[in-house]
């Protein structure tokens, strides 16, 4: 009798949390133009006029060139960052990896603002390079804490051998310790992708006039306007970030397994 | 190697990242501080760097502000109480009652949506609280009467529990992972009830776990504008639109900047008392 109170709990807490990104999803087939559940007829139409539009295609441009160059960008820091604390103390590990957090762990409001402060106080005009060196502050994170999770299981006697056959240190690190990190840099830089391609709160404080994908659904639905693209464009992005996420673990799991 | 080379190692590969999050964000957050001492030009619309606690002043005197706060405060409250009530029973499933194979699936069901798009989710609830919506339709089915909680705080708290459980989950299902079975075991050997060996051996184990989670429930909610912007109503501002609309609007940052101090000291507050709890001593 427990039991099944418990069970039937946990099964409500799973559908609460499971069903409105399914209900998403089913919306973008609603051939209507106004959003009435249950829905009467399905169709493919709004992507056809979705994709045509010029505003969705360049907001879509801008969001993959930003998460593109700021994973890019998040991938060498992060894996710095993880290769160069690897093997300092304990402490030191935990002091770096607090502040290397801190941009996701604060409220994101507040790094918003702050970067906006940032850029005005230093006169630079707000543009795609100062979304991009957003994007890249709080991705670092997301690659460091893979890369860091892949070193603390790899064995120091590989990167040993290879000096001990003569290796200099950047050679052991050139052909031993990244290759074996390349599944963990990889996997993290779907993430970050992922997080970079949907953040909208940091976005709106240092994209000026540009208009990310994220910022572009956030104005159609705070004004009512668009409301059958917004369907699309959302299930389009709901699709874009889980075929990483599904990826990354894939690729995560199978480098745990080597 | 000798010591000195390797330091220098360290050193080389530490300076990008590390000189990058210091201009950047270090940076940034000194510039935060500076700008809430300044103030906005009211003829020019242009920053005066002249020192300044008249924004300060304004958030003291003015109770508008004051009722904001609180009620962010209060809703950020609500929403991780209501999330540490909801992560339990699923996370206790999760963690104790299923094998490895199902433990992964279930894992992975909880983190996807976390990693799917927050503006689908937070969209997905106007479809469903709506006057036409999916939670009207069932209640209409079942012979009940109909909700219209479409735009009011009450939607606020039933969206923002459910963006941020899995945060709470999350840290919950490890804490109760690690609890060995033998704990319990003893306690029902020495003839505890069920209840009582949840109360005194499973549930005091758990709170680093929920205080963990609580961590992010509550400094997220905190610092969120979109989710007010997207389903609350007229009474449901929070700091953050607050903050959000002086820059866009009425471009004074420096009183934004002074508002979202408050931010800083409660989430820093928040987190050395949930420290206290053993929030970060699982990381």
């Amino acid at each position: 009798m427990r039991n099944l109170a418990l069970w039937g709990a946990a099964s409500a807490v799973l559908a609460f949390l499971l069903l409105p990104l399914l209900i998403v999803l089913v919306f973008a087939f609603d051939a209507s133009s106004v959003q009435v559940w249950p829905i009467h007829s399905f169709s493919l139409k709004w992507f056809y006029a979705t994709w045509a539009d010029e505003e969705v295609r360049s907001a879509l441009l801008v969001s993959l060139e930003v998460a593109g160059l700021a994973t890019l960008l998040a991938s060498v820091l992060g894996t710095l960052a993880a290769v160069g604390m690897n093997g300092l103390s304990s402490r030191a590990v935990q002091v770096g990896s607090f502040f290397l957090t801190l941009p996701i762990a604060l409220p994101g409001v507040l790094t918003g603002i702050a970067m906006n402060s940032f850029f005005t106080a230093l006169e630079i005009p707000f543009t795609m390079v100062t979304l991009v060196i957003a994007h890249t502050t709080f991705c670092t994170v997301v690659i460091y804490s893979n890369v860091m999770a892949r070193l603390r299981r790899l064995s120091r006697s590989l990167l040993e051998a290879a000096q001990d056959m003569g290796a200099t240190p950047f050679r052991g690190f050139t052909s031993v310790t990244l290759p074996l990190l390349s599944g963990s840099i990889v996997s993290g830089m779907l993430l970050a992708f992922a997080l970079s391609f949907d953040e909208v709160i940091v976005s709106t404080f240092t994209s000026g006039s540009e208009t990310t994908l994220p910022l572009w659904i956030f104005g159609a639905i705070r004004l009512g306007q668009h409301m059958p693209e917004v369907n699309v464009v959302v299930f389009a992005v709901v699709a874009v970030t889980l075929l990483p996420i599904i990826l990354g673990q894939k690729l995560a799991a199978s480098a745990s397994r080597e | 190697m000798t010591g000195g080379r390797k330091l220098l190692g360290h050193v080389a590969l530490l300076l990008p990242p590390f000189g990058w999050l210091t201009v950047f964000y270090l940076g940034s957050l000194f510039a935060l501080l500076l700008s809430a001492f300044w103030q906005v030009d009211s003829m020019s619309g242009e920053i005066l760097h002249e020192w300044t606690l008249d924004n300060f002043r304004i958030l003291a005197t003015d109770s508008t502000y004051r009722v904001i706060a609180e009620r962010t405060i209060g809703i950020a409250v609500l929403v991780t109480i209501t999330d540490i009530i909801l992560a339990w029973p699923l996370a206790y499933v999760i963690a104790r009652k299923v094998g490895p194979r199902m433990k992964l699936v279930l894992l992975v069901l909880v983190a996807l949506p976390l990693w799917s798009s927050m503006l689908a989710r937070i969209y997905s609830w106007r479809l469903i609280l709506g006057h036409d919506g999916v939670l009207n339709w069932f209640l209409r089915t079942a012979g009940l009467p109909e909700q219209s909680f479409a735009f009011t705080n009450v939607a606020l708290w039933i969206v923002f529990t459910y963006l941020w459980l899995p945060f709470m989950l999350m840290p919950l299902v490890s804490a109760l992972e690690r609890i060995p079975a033998s704990l319990p075991d003893a306690a029902g050997d020495m003839g505890a009830t069920p209840f009582q060996t949840f109360r005194t051996v499973i549930f005091p184990l758990a709170i680093p776990g929920m205080a963990a989670g609580s961590v992010f429930t509550f400094a997220v909610t905190l610092g969120e504008y979109v989710t007010p912007m997207l389903v609350g109503g007229a009474g449901s501002e929070f700091i953050g639109n607050v903050v959000y609309s002086n820059v866009g609007v009425s471009g004074n940052i420096p009183f934004a900047a002074a508002y979202s101090m408050i931010l800083l000291v409660v989430v820093g507050a928040y987190m050395l008392l949930a420290r206290r709890f053993g929030a970060f001593d699982g990381a």
